[in-house]
């Protein structure tokens, strides 16, 4: 073990557990408290809990300065069976808390951004008291995060896997009451549920796996084993990988799990920018990478984990291109840029994939925030336009939108930076993160690069499509025209986090490699990533050509309202493949969906209902029962048991009427009786 | 006069056989009665029989006994007879049958 126990590493160590402290804490706050006081409160306790959980991660940065090689915090002992102990502990080292910075740093920021954002939706949604609902559910989530991404072994890291995602359900349907035919939203959060769940079941597999190959769920004791063992384990570890790999399919919403996602946008923004976009379903990511000690021993997992990667970066970049709801766009482009991550952490670029993940962080959370800011104020130009009509209107459709720039100038400049981030253009964090994952990618696995290549195109064209559509050319609505910006409580976040993502890059900077080395501590076989110059200019002059592309089709000639889409006279059925996902859902209704419904139909009407309960049940069982019954209370009670109660009392009653007869009343008779019984007596005297 | 035992105890047997056939056969009730006394004297001859025979005064005492139970007994009997008669008019044993089961 490389982990010295906390008493003996950085003092700040043993604070660990206020990383998940201070949410629980805020949480319960809300929980008691939160009604009572108000929003005002509600929002600060719950955004200072959070902003205390990113100190005490910013201190054990500081500690593992000190001592890189991190500790182990134990907090309790949970199961203890045998041979097998799962503890609560906490693992620190440079891995996890380089997520946990990512993770408190953005969540931060989306909960002030969310003090001002569901200030508004009470505003306009009514029921004062989901506000502190909110806040309560966004604690928790991140609580969650901070279990999961600090577990010591594979079980507590699967206790915050479940427990983000019951958040994720929580607040997808948070809106429960909203939606297709008043249950489209609380649909969307079954499904994000349910889908969860074959991947949660695939993980809990690995799990099994695990203690069935190690006999331990730490993840030191398991990493130590792999290095002793060796190639000896290559079997079972490369099952326990495609298991994982199924998690992460559901997790971080890779195919052909991702479906979910999609539709998780249902839920407020702020969620859908921290849970879907910037954290929780970065998840998988974090798992592999976690777990790269495995992964590494099993080539023939990491490597369908890298095309699984590759293939979701592409499709879903192919569908994004064909969306009109503004955040469902950045929905596929998250699960594409989840598919660059998972990609490179497939080839064994974990480094690349951290970068990625944490540089996503920062400007999808961005995207995301501003697509909220620019539906709010699309909201409220719809107010100002229309104070009581237009309940059909659908404030995220961006063909609703157009010529926001002038309006909305903050938002305009923060969604301007976050979208050409996501193109990767020089010098925003997406360049270099993407860039990095490339350049592993064109020397390790020349698929993937390919794909991922065409996948950036994509990426940049519906970015530069996105923003054309929203913040260029006429406002095609009543409601873009009076759209206003939003108060500073609602800009801050969104400022801050623009300049993370200008800066992010610094985080692995082309021969700086800080995150390289950083991570190297924690992660075997890690090697600085090269700087490869063809390939960063390929991606960007693609993404710069797929830039000018979207600027031809959207820009030159912007749509007028009531157009339909300019790429659809181009791309026609192409087009509408794009609009409709591929019919990936319908395709799932129609294999999985149906199938099951009508199973589930045909087990509950027919075989419970008709079998079991009709025909079992009612006719064997109580039918049954009740002749039995009948026979025995007609057939054998009354005559059998009666009978002989009866009987015996007729017989008494019988002999009493004869015997009574020998009562004559004559006293001679009696005195025969005397007579002769005397007799009798003396002659057996006499005669014995 | 040296009597036999068994003589007196013949007799004895011979009256108390005539009463128990009284007792049995007569329906007034006042012969009944005193068929009843005459085996009570019955047996009081067999005890003075005994009592001579065996040299012995005790059977002579509990002559003297059965001679007042049978005076108390006569008492008691007469006395009912006299009550049944005022109800009945009768001392026909035969019309004497209301404890007929």
């Amino acid at each position: 073990m490389l982990l010295s126990e906390a008493a003996q590493g950085g003092g700040y160590f043993s604070l660990a557990p206020l990383l998940i402290g201070f949410p629980i804490l805020g949480l319960l706050i809300n929980l008691l408290f939160g009604r009572r006081m108000g929003e005002r409160f509600s929002g600060v306790v719950a955004s200072t809990a959070i902003a205390l959980s990113f100190g005490v991660a910013v201190l054990q940065f500081l500690a593992l300065r000190a001592h890189p090689e991190g500790a182990r915090v134990l907090l309790a002992e949970w199961i203890s069976i045998g041979q097998l102990t799962v503890p609560w502990a906490l693992r620190m080292d440079t891995l996890s808390v380089a997520m946990s910075l990512m993770v408190t740093g953005v969540s931060t920021l989306i909960h002030i951004y969310a003090i001002g954002y569901m200030h508004e939706d009470v505003r306009f949604q009514g029921d004062p008291g989901r506000y502190t609902r909110f806040f309560i559910y966004f604690n928790l989530f991140v609580a969650a995060m901070m279990v999961l991404v600090s577990a010591d072994n594979m079980l507590m890291l699967f206790v915050g896997w479940e427990g983000v995602g019951l958040c994720s359900y929580l607040l997808i349907g948070f809106w429960y009451e909203k939606g297709e035919k008043g249950i489209g939203n609380a649909l969307a959060g079954k499904k994000a549920f349910v889908v969860n769940r074959i991947g949660d079941f695939g993980f809990l597999i690995a799990i099994f796996l695990t203690y069935w190959t190690f006999g331990t769920l730490e993840f030191g004791a398991i990493f130590h084993e792999i290095e002793v063992a060796g190639a000896e384990l290559s079997g079972p570890l490369t099952l326990i990988a495609f298991f994982i790999l199924l998690g992460v399919t559901g997790k971080s919403a890779q195919l052909p799990l991702y479906v979910w996602l999609p539709d998780a946008m249902a839920g407020p923004t702020p969620v859908s920018a921290l849970i879907h976009a910037a954290t929780m379903v970065t998840a998988g990511i974090y798992l592999i990478t976690r777990n790269a000690a495995l992964f590494s021993m099993a080539p023939a997992a990491s490597n369908t984990v890298a095309l699984v990667g590759a293939l979701t970066a592409l499709f879903a970049a192919t569908i994004a291109v064909g969306q009109f709801d503004i955040k469902r766009v950045l929905a596929y482009s998250t699960i594409s840029q989840l598919g660059f991550m998972v990609a490179a952490v497939g080839m064994g670029a974990y480094v690349a994939g951290m970068f990625h993940l944490i540089g996503h962080a920062f400007f999808k959370a961005l995207l995301f925030l501003s697509a909220g800011s620019v539906i709010q104020g699309v909201e409220h130009g719809l107010h100002h336009a229309d104070p009581h009509g237009h309940h059909d209107f659908d404030p995220n459709d961006m063909r609703n939108m157009g010529g926001l720039r002038s309006r909305m100038g903050i938002t305009f400049w923060v969604f301007l930076i976050g979208g050409l981030a996501l193109a990767g253009l020089p010098p925003l964090v997406g360049f270099f993160s993407k860039d990095e994952i490339l350049a592993e990618a064109s020397l390790l696995n020349r698929p993937v690069y390919f794909l991922l290549t065409v996948a950036a195109f994509f990426t940049a064209f519906y970015v530069g499509r996105q923003i054309l559509m929203v913040f260029f050319g006429p406002a095609r609505s009543k409601a873009a025209e009076h759209a206003r910006e939003n108060p500073p409580v609602i800009t801050l976040p969104l400022i801050g986090l623009a300049i993370l993502t200008v800066f992010g890059g610094l985080l692995n900077f082309p021969g700086l490699h800080t995150l390289t080395d950083w991570l190297e501590h924690t992660l075997p076989h890690v090697h600085a990533g090269e700087f490869k110059p063809a390939v960063a200019a390929i991606s960007t002059l693609l993404a710069l050509i797929a830039l000018y592309l979207a600027w031809l089709l959207y820009g030159r000639r912007p749509m007028e309202a009531g157009h339909v889409d300019p790429l659809r006279r181009i791309l026609g059925p192409v087009f509408v493949g794009m609009e409709n996902k591929w019919w990936v859902d319908e395709l799932y209704h129609a294999l999985f969906v149906r199938p099951y419904v009508a199973t589930a139909r045909f087990l509950a009407e027919t075989l419970d209902w008709r079998f079991w309960h009709d025909w079992f049940h009612d006719v064997v069982l109580a039918g049954t029962f009740n002749r039995l019954t009948h026979w025995l209370a007609w057939g054998f009670d009354l005559p059998v048991i009666d009978g002989a109660a009866n009987g015996l009392a007729d017989l008494v009653q019988g002999a009493a009427g004869k015997l009574r007869t020998l009562q004559t009343g004559y006293v001679r008779n009696y005195a025969l009786s005397f007579f002769a019984g005397v007799v009798l007596v003396l002659s057996y005297l006499l005669f014995r | 006069m040296n009597l036999p035992t068994a003589y007196v105890l013949g007799l004895s047997a011979l009256l108390f056989t005539m009463g128990a056939l009284g007792v049995l056969i007569r329906r007034n009730t006042l012969v009944i009665f005193m068929s009843v006394e005459l085996m009570l004297n019955a047996a009081n001859l067999a005890f003075i029989a005994f009592a001579r025979g065996a040299a012995d005064l005790a059977g002579q005492v509990l002559v003297f006994f059965v001679i007042a139970v049978a005076a108390a007994e006569v008492a008691v009997g007469l006395a009912l007879i006299v009550a049944i008669f005022r109800t009945k008019h009768s001392v026909d044993i035969d019309q004497i049958n209301t404890l007929r089961g």
